[in-house]
């Protein structure tokens, strides 16, 4: 393959196509509406004619020659018996009107300011700057005079009615009127307008002569049942022509000027949505069927458009799409393939002498029986389809220099991806395991970085085809080597929801666990040897769930951190810590402290982040498989469930809650009331409006926190939800409070809620009640159930949540696109700098600092303390 | 145009905080950073010499002015600009 060095464009012209040219670039002038003679064969001078191309094949074009498929197509064209607007620039036929005479046609300007226009405008075309300026400023000037210079003729007012039609003086200026005028100007008021006189002439808007497009770009199609179906080009280009003639026909038959003008409007709508089929103020012309037809302007337009979807869109084959499903006895770096795809996706081997054996026996097994060959190439190119039947002869005939497709199969390295592809994790390179069943299959440990879930998210796969494409994406899109992430130096990739309960039940709880259960625990993980037991009961020795964590930490982790559960007392106990939130590995050996959200959590994980760091992806990643699945076996040998039940208050807290929430009440009201006699005391930049709306939502809110203390004294850590809320597995406190407790103040733009009807937010108040109740203070819990009213404003609240996801993600990916396209070329340099293309310096130090946050300590500068704490032995805080 | 007068009370961008040092850097160190990075004048970034800040240190088209930032990453990090017209 030849690959040409890519070329600098050195310039590009745009302008007007003039009729004459139209005419010159023209193959046939066509005047029938037909496309296609009974017998099938395309009609001459008719908008299929062999002269504009062919794409029915074994015809011949008649003006290259060429058959279907060689010819590119030629343009033909149409002589619109009366002149038409082009839609695209009739905003600029408007300016261009209202700046000239009416009727010499000269530019409304004197002759020096016309010097002065034409004189900057040549300075800044030479110095390659924008002239719309300069343009603008013509117009204004030019719009200004109200008789005309030169022959003295006093201006009319010129209306523009979209999208083509002009007014002058309440009377119609017909596009000839318009062309007339247009003509009359002078090259020299052309230049002074921005315009080019030998590229786009004025009166060159105005179309006389219409381009029909070559038939390859508006190919029929033959349906099932015989019958052609035009394209919307061809239906539209029908449409045109025959309006075209009937207007010739009524013209030349003498009829009167209403009918005309009637059919010139007519011709006028056709040619418009020919070109744009979207104009405000003009109904778009549709199909048969209701559907509105796809013209000129659609087809390059938006994202499915030929700029955005066809040039730089891609398509690719070697891919597959389905659901995806979890798999936790998966390891993190491989992904289950239903056996369906598997058998269809290939990679192509090349015949050698080393493994020509093994070629041959894929081909022997043939494309029904796994892992088999799908298609040879001979030497000779040709391509051979293996079936069940020839395989076996196949398989005798393969040489070496032949090439055969083998059908993916377990430990292959393939791309896989999840959309939105916001961040390089999206995609990452995982090894097949080829599985039954029709769902792609993943670790749930490595839903983060793609972003997934399993309520049906789908996930694309492909594979790469080259040995140089397989190394790239083994060495560098490895899920192993993603589990940094650098956007903060830490770990994208860890345990999530039950791996985190998991691991915290199992190192937090004083349990003693039996040899059978010690070892069961650690089954999946292969280890097979115990430490020695933490101690002896009823002579039966017996082990932590610390040291049975231990036994997946590698030898050599020396880690100390304050874990999820911390409560950030004054004075830090340290390994005395009561809540067992001191972590302490020493030697890969967890001697004190809980293991939570802080130490494997995805994000989060210290201990991940060490052993990326001082020890290396393969030791991550099987102490990731290890914790995972260890956390599994862990939570299942306790259970883990929440129901009601696990949201029950005594009844004396429930009152104290009660009695929490009357007193927030009373102070709302007495708020109100202090408000109402003028006393309440003004914040400083607020309103007194604003100064008691904010007391209100203050008193509100210490009422919820403190319910929430209520009612989180009596939830302890046998709570399944507290669990999750303190080791970060899922959830809140604030989740927990809202449950048990009380919802709390719902609001609409940080507000309490006002809306609704004149004076009050539901017809169930006072018009002008300020209370907390009528306006959005949910007193209930959602175990006690709301009120009709309180579900009411709960609603409203969460429909502002709803709305705010949807706007942000819609701005956040317009931006995220603007920002890609604006620095997708720069590189960081060998030397550190920042480069585009050009090798233009975009910054001397990459960040300032040229460090790369990937290897940054969660953005800190911890190293540093790390190397002063070894050498002193000290920690610094 | 009509000179402005000088009050002496003018506002200098420079005193302000949110404006970093710059300053003109002489022929030798101007070839030293140039063969530093191994470029050209032309591949650096440019400053205009309307800028306020060129102007108040009286930068003319071709000078090269060094910046230095203070900045988050990197506590304090220099940059170069180009004067151009």
């Amino acid at each position: 393959m030849v690959i040409a060095a890519p070329k600098r464009i050195k310039q590009i012209k745009f302008g007007l196509i003039s009729p004459k040219e139209f005419r010159k670039m023209s193959v046939t002038r066509v005047i029938t509406a037909d496309t296609y003679d009974d017998d099938g064969f395309p009609i001459e001078m008719g908008l299929m004619d062999t002269r504009l191309g062919v794409i029915d094949p074994g015809l011949r074009c008649k003006t290259c020659g060429g058959r279907a498929g060689e010819c590119p197509g030629h343009f033909g064209h149409i002589e619109l018996v009366a002149p038409v607007i082009h839609v695209g620039f009739a905003k600029l036929i408007r300016k261009v009107l209202r700046a000239t005479c009416r009727t010499c046609g000269a530019l409304l300007l004197t002759i020096d300011q016309k010097k002065k226009y034409v004189e900057q405008i040549k300075t800044l075309r030479r110095m390659g700057q924008p002239i719309e300026e300069i343009v603008t400023e013509v117009f204004k000037e030019a719009r200004k005079a109200g008789t005309c210079q030169y022959c003295g003729e006093v201006q009319q007012e010129i209306k523009f009615e979209k999208p083509t039609t002009y007014v002058e003086n309440e009377h119609k200026l017909m596009p000839t009127d318009i062309r007339a005028r247009l003509e009359k100007m002078t090259d020299e008021d052309i230049e002074v307008i921005g315009m080019d006189p030998h590229n786009a002439r004025p009166e060159w808007i105005i179309l006389t002569v219409l381009p029909v497009p070559p038939v390859t770009m508006r190919p029929s199609i033959t349906l099932e049942s015989g019958q052609r179906s035009e394209d919307d080009l061809t239906h539209k280009l029908v449409d045109i022509i025959r309006i075209n003639q009937r207007f010739q026909e009524n013209r030349e038959a003498g009829a009167p000027q209403l009918i005309i003008e009637d059919l010139w409007e007519l011709l006028q709508y056709h040619v418009t949505t020919f070109i744009d089929n979207a104009v405000s103020g003009v109904p778009p012309a549709r199909h048969r069927s209701g559907r509105p037809l796809k013209t000129l302007s659609q087809r390059l337009k938006g994202k499915e458009g030929r700029f955005r979807g066809s040039l730089s869109g891609k398509r690719v084959n070697f891919s597959a799409r389905t659901v995806i499903s979890p798999d936790p006895n998966l390891r993190i770096f491989e992904v289950g393939v239903p056996l369906e795809i598997a058998k269809e996706l290939t990679i192509t081997l090349n015949v050698t002498p080393r493994n020509i054996d093994e070629v041959k026996e894929y081909v022997r097994r043939g494309p029904e029986n796994h892992p088999g060959a799908n298609y040879i190439v001979r030497a000779d190119g040709r391509r051979v389809k293996i079936t069940d039947k020839n395989s076996t002869e196949m398989a005798d005939l393969v040489e070496l220099g032949w090439k055969v497709d083998r059908q993916i199969k377990d430990k292959d390295v393939v791309l896989f991806n999840r959309q939105p592809s916001l961040h390089r994790m999206s995609i990452m390179a995982h090894e097949i395991k080829v599985l039954p069943n029709k769902t792609f299959r993943l670790n749930p440990a490595v839903c983060p970085p793609y972003n997934a879930d399993f309520d049906g998210d789908e996930m694309n796969m492909h594979i790469p085809q080259t040995e140089e494409a397989r190394a790239e994406a083994k060495i560098l899109m490895h899920v192993a080597e993603n589990i940094l992430s650098p956007r903060f130096g830490g770990p994208i990739i860890g345990g999530i929801h039950d791996h985190i309960s998991g691991l915290f039940l199992l190192t937090n709880s004083k349990d003693k666990i039996n040899k059978v259960d010690a070892l069961e625990l650690l089954a999946k993980s292969e280890i097979r040897e115990l430490p020695e037991p933490a101690g002896k009961e009823n002579k039966r020795p017996y082990w932590t769930g610390k040291q049975i964590f231990s036994q997946i930490l590698p030898k050599g982790l020396n880690l100390e951190f304050k874990a999820e559960i911390c409560e950030q007392c004054d004075i830090c106990k340290g390994v005395d810590c009561e809540h067992d939130a001191y972590v302490v590995i020493k030697d890969g050996v967890l001697e004190t402290g809980s293991i939570d959200e802080k130490a494997i959590g995805a994000f989060k994980s210290v201990i991940l982040d060490k052993l990326m760091k001082e020890f290396n992806p393969q030791i991550a990643c099987k102490f990731i498989d290890d914790a995972t699945r260890l956390s599994i076996r862990g939570i299942m040998r306790k259970g883990f469930s929440f129901g009601m039940d696990d949201e029950y208050i005594p009844p004396e807290a429930q009152n104290h809650i009660n009695e929490e929430l009357d007193k927030a009440g009373d102070k709302v009201e007495k708020l109100i009331a202090a408000y109402k006699a003028g006393e309440l005391e003004q914040l400083p930049g607020r309103t007194i409006n604003e100064t008691l709306e904010m007391e209100i939502m203050k008193e509100l809110s210490k009422a919820r926190d403190s319910t929430g203390d209520i009612a989180g004294r009596h939830l302890g850590m046998d709570n399944s939800a507290v669990i999750m809320a303190k080791s970060g597995a899922r959830g809140s406190m604030l989740n927990l409070t809202q449950m048990a407790a009380c919802v709390g103040q719902q609001a609409v733009r940080g507000e309490r809620i006002k809306r609704g009807y004149a004076g009050r937010t539901l017809p169930h108040f006072d018009r002008g009640d300020l209370g907390s109740q009528a306006h959005g203070f949910v007193r209930a819990s959602y175990k006690s159930g709301l009120s009709p009213t309180e579900y009411f404003f709960h609603a409203i609240g969460g429909r502002e949540g709803l709305v705010d996801t949807a706007v942000r993600t819609s701005q956040s990916g317009y931006l995220q696109r603007r920002l890609v396209n604006a620095l997708q070329d720069l590189e960081v340099q060998f030397d550190g700098t920042v480069r585009d293309t050009r090798k233009m310096i975009i910054q001397f130090k990459y960040g300032e600092d040229g460090i790369n946050p990937m290897n940054s300590d969660f953005s800190k500068p911890d190293a540093v303390k790390r190397i002063i704490k070894s050498v002193t032995g000290k920690v610094k805080e | 145009m009509k000179e402005k007068e000088i009050t002496g009370r003018e506002f200098k961008p420079l005193d302000h905080v949110m404006v970093p040092r710059h300053e003109i850097i002489d022929e030798a160190e101007i070839n030293k950073i140039l063969a530093e990075y191994e470029i050209v004048k032309e591949q650096m970034p440019k400053i205009r010499v309307s800028d306020p800040v060129a102007l108040e240190i009286k930068a003319r088209v071709g000078d090269v002015v060094r910046i230095i930032r203070k900045s988050q990453t990197a506590d304090k990090a220099v940059f170069y600009r180009l004067v151009i017209a």
